[in-house]
């Protein structure tokens, strides 16, 4: 173990986060103010998610941590070795096996169960924000459901490009009441942010807010009559595993123009590579 | 309108008073607001008449006094019934376009924004009704997706009336409307108020120190001076016959070309 408390926060930090996640789940979508504590990596990082991870991990855990949907980027690996060595918790890659999940612009592609814990970072949790840049009046806003400028932002994107071009951090309403940015997860998530059986967790350390959603929670993608919300990819399928229905990224493979798509969750392509899987390019990675 | 509706007055204004500490905003102002009826409120700088406005409008808290609509008193609304009255059956048209428009926002965002406010959700019909207010407050469909910064200050002030008026309010504040415009660009928005005003009807307190924008538009006027009403009547009665020393002085001070 180590010299610092379990999970890094001392137990009354942990106890007023516990508090906001206690209020936060029971006002789905309500942005609940916490003391955000300073934590050992910039603003940015996730210090909202870490803050929250610690508060939610016990030593039984077991913890995956995702970045873009990837086990191996910076962030992630900095957040899995700052809790392996502040709480000694076992971590894993492996979605269906993590207990809680700390995770940046992604839901992972493989179903989450009852009683996993999806923490997400971050880093402006008020749609309303680019638009009303007053802090209280953007309350206000939500207090009396005044969202009709939300919808404004979706009537520009329409008016500009011919449909709603919001692709990520696409706003959401909860249980019919809160209006909510789910941070900024690509709106080919937003369908699995509605009726998730695990808790969904949101921490904002810079602002200072917290919000949840609670298992099986009714999450509604804003949008027009005559444009309907759509979750959109890229139209590819993946190019190591060819699944044909996760959420992929572009890769740009050499000068030339060359590019490849591959799926963003790791742990999904991997697994099923593992199975047997095979996408256009997965033999020529093989060679090389 | 009603037969119901007209025995009624619109809005009733008693008593109201504003005090800044112990100099006076406004005092014992009261007033009744017809149906479909325009009032002018003039008067010298700091005689109280933008206090006034903003009182009525919510802006601000009076000390004393009630301001009745359609019969209950505004000042005992709850925030959220207030706000409804001010995106619904009230409109505020600010003497500068920047505070009244978003700029960030394209003509056509800022005209639907109050249909989406009030729930419209079918983006055609939005667009619809943009277009159509943008006609006719004589700004080109072509200019739909133009943010206001681009439009000129005559055109940002018509575009600031149509967003107001899309959603059909009953009553319309305004705050020297004309204000900052050169006179041929005034000219064409009074005569274009004037027409929207007559066609729907309108009911209209308008503020302003230009007495010959409350002779074109206002049925009736209210002097004020010194945050006090001085004189009050019919438009072209005050004007033609002042009564007041002040009204006198107003009148005999309008520059004559």
């Amino acid at each position: 173990m180590s010299d610092y408390n379990f999970a890094y926060l001392d137990e009354q930090t942990k106890r007023m986060i516990r508090r906001a996640l206690l209020k936060a789940l029971a006002v789905p979508g309500y942005q609940v103010p916490f003391a955000s504590r300073e934590m050992p990596m910039p603003y940015g990082w996730g210090t909202g998610g870490v803050q929250v991870t610690a508060a939610c991990l016990t030593p039984d855990d077991r913890l995956k941590v995702i970045d873009q949907g990837a086990d191996d980027t910076t962030n992630a690996v900095s957040i899995r070795r700052f809790f392996q060595r502040t709480a000694g918790v076992e971590v894993t890659e492996r979605t269906a096996e993590a207990t809680v999940i700390q995770t940046r612009h992604r839901i992972p592609e493989h179903p989450l169960t009852e009683g996993q814990i999806l923490v997400y970072q971050v880093p402006i949790p008020e749609p309303l924000r680019f638009l009303e840049p007053r802090e209280t009046e953007t309350r206000k806003m939500h207090e009396l459901e005044e969202y009709g400028l939300m919808h404004v932002k979706l009537y520009e994107d329409i008016a500009r490009h011919g449909e709603i071009a919001t692709s990520y951090a696409y706003p959401v309403k909860v249980e019919g009441r809160y209006v909510m940015d789910p941070s900024p997860i690509p709106k080919f998530d937003n369908p699995k942010l509605a009726g998730n059986p695990a808790i969904q967790l949101f921490g904002a350390g810079r602002e200072s807010r917290i919000y949840a959603l609670p298992p099986y929670s009714d999450v509604v993608s804003l949008d027009f009559e005559d444009h309907p919300f759509t979750a959109s990819k890229a139209d590819h399928h993946c190019d190591l595993c060819g699944a044909a229905g996760s959420y992929l990224d572009e890769v740009i493979t050499d000068d030339r123009g060359s590019r490849m798509f591959v799926c963003s969750d790791t742990d999904f392509c991997n697994g099923r590579q593992a199975e047997g899987h095979r996408g256009r390019l997965a033999a020529a990675k093989e060679v090389a | 309108m009603d037969g119901a509706n007209m025995a009624l007055p619109l809005l009733q204004v008693q008593g109201l008073t504003k005090r800044y500490g112990p100099r006076i905003g406004c005092e014992e102002v009261g007033f009744d607001l017809w149906p479909g009826e325009v009032l002018g409120i003039v008067g010298e700088s700091g005689s109280g008449k933008s206090t006034l406005l903003s009182c009525l409008a919510g802006m601000q808290a009076p000390d004393e006094g009630a301001i009745l609509w359609d019969g209950r008193n505004v000042l005992d609304f709850s925030e959220a019934e207030r706000r409804r009255l001010l995106r619904g059956d009230w409109a505020y048209v600010h003497q500068h376009p920047r505070d009244g428009l978003r700029m960030g926002v394209s003509a056509g965002g800022n005209v639907g924004e109050r249909l989406m406010a009030v729930g419209a959700r079918n983006y055609g019909a939005i667009r619809g009704a943009a277009i159509d207010w943008l006609g006719r407050v004589e700004i080109g469909p072509d200019r739909i997706d133009d943010r206001p910064s681009a439009f000129s200050g005559g055109m940002q002030q018509r575009l600031q009336i149509a967003r107001n008026l899309v959603t059909g309010p009953r009553l319309v504040f305004m705050d020297e409307p004309t204000g900052g415009l050169d006179v041929s660009v005034q000219a064409r928005l009074l005569d274009l108020l004037r027409g929207l005003v007559r066609d729907l009807g309108l009911s209209v307190v308008i503020v302003t120190h230009d007495l010959a924008v409350v002779r074109l538009l206002a049925d009736r006027l209210m002097v004020m001076k010194g945050g006090r009403v001085v004189e009050t009547g019919l438009t072209d009665q005050v004007l033609d016959d002042p009564q007041h020393a002040y009204t006198q002085l107003l009148v005999s001070s309008v520059l004559q070309v």
